[in-house]
């Protein structure tokens, strides 16, 4: 006699025939909950998936495991789907512009991330120090006090020509 | 510090978590409803991967590789306590079991964060994190099944009647409780157990349960010293099946 296994895959598998399988009321299930994934403090929340769960604790729960594990997650949301509107595909036509308007489209938010780690990334590369210039200000003795306060010995200041609407950048360079 | 009573701590512990998270991971493909079978699958990971740290500590102290140990030693070389051995039963127990046991890893850890083994300090430190979903999930299933329905209520009661009892086999003392504790190294068996009742029973209450009886709780004591219950061979039969098959393979 082979020796008796306590696994559940092995000896606790009785599925019903198929003639008696048991109908669910809609009322019987879980709900549904969509899970929204933020990868780090500050940034956006995305649509990851869903999750069954019979309440909002339960399904973080899930959500934590299904979604939370594989990479890199700072904060989780649920929400019931049933909490969701959404428009119809029939009228996706509304969408479709009558003349080109690309002029209006937000491409440049898309990659805004990028761009700004980008920047960040190369004035460190290039030992470039930054600093904010209020509008109407002069530029010299902020970038002379920077240099003070990093001991930049001789420098000189690199400034974009002030178009007069906000605060602008100015880049203080070791000569 | 005694490298004998550091051994003896080491083998609890990691036998503990080998021998439950092989438990758990009866349940994959098994488990209530996807979500479930995946989380408690990852848990089932989670536990096996704490058991090989204890048993690199080991190794560093002297003992054979992790592998080694984990699947070439005999029945009476476990360390574990009954709790861990028996079998999943139903979700309610594997559940109940689950809270109990990880609620005691909670507050050994709590102290082991402060052991005089620094090693044993550091890895205990790293293991917390992924101690604070267990827990989450050990108590928010508790609370939901506790008071779902009648049916839901009376399972995790009968688990809890039978497991709570032997859930204070994780406290039996060995021959170095005094030693580890007089060192630094951890707190008396006791002194871990009375805090654990203070966590767990106000949670069992406030859950709806009724907590059993304890008075046979010495009837549970003997795996920190090798005497198993009958269900522990089969385990490790099952465990080591495809190791022993051949031992000197490169993985």
């Amino acid at each position: 006699m082979p020796p008796i296994s306590y696994d559940p895959r092995v000896n606790r598998v009785e599925l019903p025939d198929a003639g008696q399988l048991h109908q669910e009321n809609a009322l019987d299930q879980w709900q549904n909950y969509e899970v929204f994934q933020q990868m780090k403090r500050g940034e956006q929340h995305h649509h990851v998936g869903a999750v069954h769960a019979p309440n909002p604790e339960m399904a973080l729960l899930f959500a934590k495991e299904q979604f939370g594990r594989r990479e890199q997650c700072a904060n989780l949301w649920v929400v019931k789907s049933a909490e969701v509107y959404a428009t119809e595909y029939d009228d996706a036509d509304m969408f479709q512009h009558a003349f080109d308007k690309s002029y209006r489209e937000g491409d440049g938010y898309k990659v805004r991330d990028t761009i700004e780690s980008f920047k960040r990334d190369l004035d460190a590369r290039l030992g470039l120090e930054t600093a904010v210039v209020q509008p109407g200000k002069a530029a010299e003795p902020l970038a002379e006090s920077v240099a003070q306060s990093r001991k930049t010995g001789d420098w000189e200041v690199i400034e974009l020509p002030d178009i007069g609407k906000g605060p602008r950048k100015i880049w203080v360079k070791a000569r | 510090m005694s490298p004998e009573a550091i051994k003896d701590l080491l083998y609890r512990l990691a036998d503990d978590k080998l021998i439950l998270g092989h438990r758990h991971s009866e349940w994959i493909g098994m488990g209530p409803i996807l979500e479930e079978d995946i989380a408690f699958a990852s848990m089932a990971q989670d536990e096996v991967g704490h058991a090989q740290c204890y048993y690199q500590l080991l190794h560093e102290l002297g003992e054979g590789h992790p592998d080694e140990v984990a699947f070439t030693r005999q029945t009476e070389a476990f360390r574990c306590c009954h709790l861990v051995e028996l079998p999943s039963q139903d979700y309610a127990f594997s559940l109940v079991r689950h809270f109990l046991f990880d609620m005691a890893d909670k507050v050994r850890l709590s102290h082991l964060r402060r052991s005089k083994y620094p090693h044993l300090a550091e890895l205990a430190t790293k293991l917390a994190r992924e101690e604070k979903y267990h827990e989450m999930h050990a108590k928010t299933f508790l609370r939901q099944l506790s008071q779902a329905n009648e049916d839901a209520r009376a399972r995790m009661q009968a688990a809890l009647d039978e497991a709570y009892p032997m859930a204070f086999g994780i406290f039996e003392p060995t021959i170095f409780t005094e030693t580890l504790s007089n060192q630094g190294i951890q707190p008396l068996e006791d002194a871990l157990m009375k805090e654990w009742r203070t966590l767990v029973e106000p949670l069992l209450i406030e859950a709806g349960l009724t907590l059993p009886s304890t008075a046979d709780f010495l009837d549970y004591f003997g795996g920190r010293s090798g005497r198993h219950t009958p269900h522990l061979a089969p385990l490790v039969a099952e465990m080591t099946e495809v190791f022993a098959i051949d031992p000197a393979a490169k993985w």
